[in-house]
């Protein structure tokens, strides 16, 4: 295995060196960075040439120059690292530095909001195989394939920004909008669930009526302006959580771990006020962090202490659901934020921006505030990745569910007599991970340096702004810094990959094999 | 009919792969491609609406076309400035399709698609971008797909040293974001013309393909219908185009159109930010760019460019998920009612001939 890895590591350096290079020669050779200054009739126009033509060493043919550059970056090796300077004289270290940050904040949320949504709808999709449902998602994930970003972004910046801000000044849902919305998630859950025409009916009725009846709630309470959840519904949600987390975990027939997550919820509606008052008076990450160091902890207990045998699924699900518990209070405090939000400098009641990281107006030191302001400033960007990358996950979950549901282990987990829960959860969806996990990984090494036109569109200063600039400015060292960072991480990726493979699947073996 | 025919290659009809084995008994690998392609709704909707759009696009306007000069039949070219036309609430140059019968104007009128800031009939820029457009994937199409084919199959068919050599060098180009290739091809050789970036595009857009041949033929290389042409006395040059690539055929046309499909959108993307085609021609990403912060007081000059964009995608997207399944023997397709009806009935008629 060391043998293996150390040969690969090899090989990477071999093809980084390689396409480097290929990079480097390909960029210097496609246009010349002093044309402006040498058509240029201004009278300093000379000396300004002979001072980039010395800044930029372009005395030095570009392959040598390439050895140049190449021995900044190894001097990473004696803690020396040089990227170069960029055209305006910053370090490109220092560039890459405040650059990099922002691309990791821009594309977490939305790779995991798109992988959890894809593999949702695939593995549903697949189980409920030719039926209405399937073919609507399917179609939709089509269309999201086929979509433009900067168009959805356009589209996005209108309707969830402008749109939903003028909405928001008179926040009270119309009764055209409460039919439209009610009709989706009434089509949505009755094509999951219901197999025949006259149950589709059915279950499409009661979802209609039950969302109207939520939304018209909504509105006489007039929770958009002042929205929280409150202690009843956090015991209504927590227990629907307990509940819910059970049925896929352990099956709902594990009285232990249901009882577990049940005093977790119990013990969450006790500590709302508590827990509130915690964060109203002292609020950091680092106190969110304690905080759920101890959920965990006391899960941890409480599962040891309600289960006698087979306890370590029945921790897991406290812990799971647990967390998820935490999350709702964690909302709820969020939510509390709005209204003081919408109040602050520079928000001027229109809370969803349609540019920037982050409100350079905004005076508030108070943690939930600023918290606020970032979840603003990434909600569009995010949906606009998420839709856009989703409907990959979706088409390929749902290809390989399919698959594995026809495998013979699945054949043979039935004939035992497992149920449907089991047999799903624990045979299906464990192998369809698999070959996701590692998409996942090279994804998510892709998506680094991907997002160039996101970052355009929303204004965000990431990689992707510095790729942009790097290449209309003829910033060679620029560029080449960008494509070091995303290059590595994608071969680095793919070899990560390749191990998680062999880790997860023990009937695939690397290395020739022995 | 054809039930008869079927009926005498009927090996097995037990077991439960029966329905699925009646349809296809006595037919030959082409044809049950062909009829499991036919019978996908989606893909032959998509193709027959594809086909209709490219006709439609490229009859538009006045065109040249491998030296053959040609009118369009829409009244104006996208170098016309025609006066710009005011609509009823103060904007200018609104769109004057109606599709409303009963709105008494019902048709295109002036200007389906409006006009744009100086007057140009958009319906024609419209049109020359989605050309632009489609000439770009396709020009991608053949050129990635040709070169990955070849590549792919050397690759495959000969292993050893050349392999090794090809696939380094596939893994050089991997390493290298499709999107930097694009800008930095794009930024320099964009004002080419289209032609020339799609060209340059093409170049670089064959890595995955040649990969997915490769695999292809290292599997096929051992099978026992390569070998019993090998011992026959064939060439490789007839065991590679005669034996091999017609059963690896299937992948490589998937999985060029789905290449094609994301051509048009690293196309679009490159024209959007400046790296694609540039300003005297025209393209759909060009468009949407320009008239993006336009679109709250004129957003048709923004819907129909994008509308043009997403249908052409999506029919692609939609045609290679048609060939998709029908080169896939694994995939069976959904049994109806009809379909049982039909195995019932040909077994009935063999027990009856027995």
């Amino acid at each position: 295995m060391i043998a293996y890895i150390s040969r690969r590591l090899g090989a990477l350096l071999v093809i980084l060196f390689g396409s480097s290079f290929l990079l480097y020669n390909l960029e210097s050779l496609s246009g010349d960075p002093t044309e402006s200054l040498r058509l240029s009739l201004d009278p300093k126009a000379k000396y300004q040439l002979v001072q980039l033509i010395n800044q930029l060493d372009l005395n030095t043919p570009a392959p040598l120059r390439y050895f140049k550059w190449l021995r900044g970056i190894l001097g990473g090796f004696t803690g020396h690292l040089n990227f170069g300077m960029t055209r305006d004289m910053h370090t490109v270290t220092s560039q890459l530095a405040g650059a990099i940050p922002t691309t990791i904040r821009l594309v977490t949320t939305s790779a995991l909001v798109a992988l959890v949504l894809g593999l949702m709808l695939g593995i549903a999709t697949a189980l409920r195989q030719y039926s209405r449902f399937d073919y609507a998602v399917t179609f939709f994930s089509f269309l999201m394939f086929s979509l433009p970003i900067f168009w959805v972004a356009v589209l996005l910046k209108e309707f969830l920004a402008i749109k939903f801000n003028n909405f928001l000044a008179h926040p009270n849902i119309s009764v055209t909008w409460i039919i439209i919305l009610s009709v989706i998630s009434a089509l949505f859950w009755s094509g999951i669930i219901a197999r025949e025409s006259k149950r589709f009916l059915q279950i499409f009725g009661g979802v209609f009526a039950l969302n109207v009846a939520f939304l018209e709630l909504l509105n006489a309470i007039h929770w958009i302006e002042n929205p929280r959840l409150g202690p009843v519904v956090i015991l209504l949600g927590s227990v629907g959580i307990a509940y819910g987390v059970t049925a896929l975990s352990t099956g709902i027939e594990n009285r232990a771990a249901l009882k577990a997550s049940l005093t977790m919820a119990a013990i969450t509606t006790v500590l709302y006020y508590p827990i509130d008052w915690i964060f109203k008076k002292h609020s950091s990450g680092f106190v969110i962090f304690i905080l759920a160091v101890l959920t965990i902890g006391t899960s941890v207990l409480v599962g040891l202490a309600l289960a006698k045998i087979d306890r370590r699924p029945v921790i897991r699900t406290t812990i799971i659901s647990s967390l998820l518990m935490g999350f709702l209070i964690l909302l709820d405090r969020l939510m509390q934020t709005w209204k003081l939000y919408l109040s602050q400098d520079g928000v001027y009641g229109r809370p969803i921006p349609t540019i920037g990281q982050s409100d350079p107006l905004l005076s508030s030191t108070d943690y939930w505030v600023n918290t606020m302001d970032r979840v603003t400033h990434i909600i569009l960007p995010t949906v606009a990745l998420t839709l856009i990358s989703f409907a990959g996950y979706v088409r390929f979950s749902r290809g390989t569910m399919l698959e594995v549901l026809n495998q013979d282990y699945i054949r043979t987990a039935r004939a035992k007599g497992l149920n449907e829960r089991t047999v799903i959860m624990r045979h299906a969806f464990r192998n369809t991970l698999i070959p996701i996990s590692t998409i996942v990984v090279v994804d998510l090494a892709g998506i680094i340096g991907g997002a160039i036109i996101t970052e355009r569109v929303f204004g965000w200063h990431g990689m992707g702004t510095l790729f942009n600039q790097a290449i209309t400015s003829f910033d060679l060292n620029l560029l080449m810094g960008v494509f070091a960072v995303t290059a590595t991480l994608s071969v680095l990726a793919n070899l990560v990959a390749d191990l998680l493979y062999t880790a997860l699947d023990p009937r695939i073996r690397v290395g020739g094999g022995k | 009919m054809a039930f008869k025919r079927k009926n005498l290659a009927i090996k097995e009809t037990t077991g439960e792969n029966a329905i699925a084995n009646l349809e296809v008994a006595g037919l030959s690998q082409r044809q049950i491609v062909l009829k499991r392609f036919i019978h996908h709704r989606g893909a032959m909707i998509s193709l027959f609406t594809l086909l209709f759009l490219i006709l439609f696009v490229f009859s538009a306007l006045d065109n040249s076309f491998l030296f053959i000069h040609y009118r369009g039949w829409w009244h104006y070219s996208i170098n016309d400035t025609p006066d710009l036309l005011n609509c009823k609430n103060g904007a200018i140059g609104c769109p004057t399709l109606s599709l409303n019968p009963f709105s008494g104007k019902f048709g295109l009128g002036a200007h389906p698609f409006g006009q744009d800031n100086i007057g140009h009939d958009y319906f024609a820029l419209v049109m020359r971008g989605a050309q632009r457009s489609l000439l770009v994937t396709f020009i991608i199409g053949i050129v990635a797909g040709t070169i990955g084919t070849v590549v792919g199959s050397v690759a495959g068919f000969y292993r050893g040293i050349v392999d090794n050599v090809l696939m380094r060098f596939v893994d050089f180009l991997i390493t290298i974001p499709s999107i930097i290739i694009g800008s930095v091809v794009g930024y320099h050789f964009g004002n080419l013309g289209i032609a020339f970036l799609a060209l340059y595009l093409g170049l670089f857009t064959w890595t995955g393909l040649s990969r997915l041949v490769r695999g292809e033929f290292l599997t096929l290389r051992e099978r026992e219908f390569v070998d019993a042409a090998r011992v026959a006395g064939a060439s490789n040059r007839r065991i590679i185009f005669k034996h091999i690539l017609p059963n690896a055929v299937g992948v490589i046309i998937v999985s060029v159109t789905l290449l094609m499909s994301g051509a048009i959108l690293l196309e679009t993307a490159l024209s959007y930010l400046g790296f694609g085609v540039v300003a005297p021609d025209v393209s759909l990403g060009l468009l949407i760019s320009n008239y993006q912060d336009a679109f709250t007081t004129r957003p048709w000059l923004f819907w129909y460019p994008g509308l043009f964009i997403v249908t052409i995608a999506l029919t692609i997207n939609f045609i290679g998920d048609g060939l998709r399944d029908a080169f896939d023997p694994r995939q069976r397709r959904r049994i109806t009612k009809k379909d049982r009806a039909e195995a019932t009935r040909i077994k009935k008629e063999r027990e009856s001939l027995s």
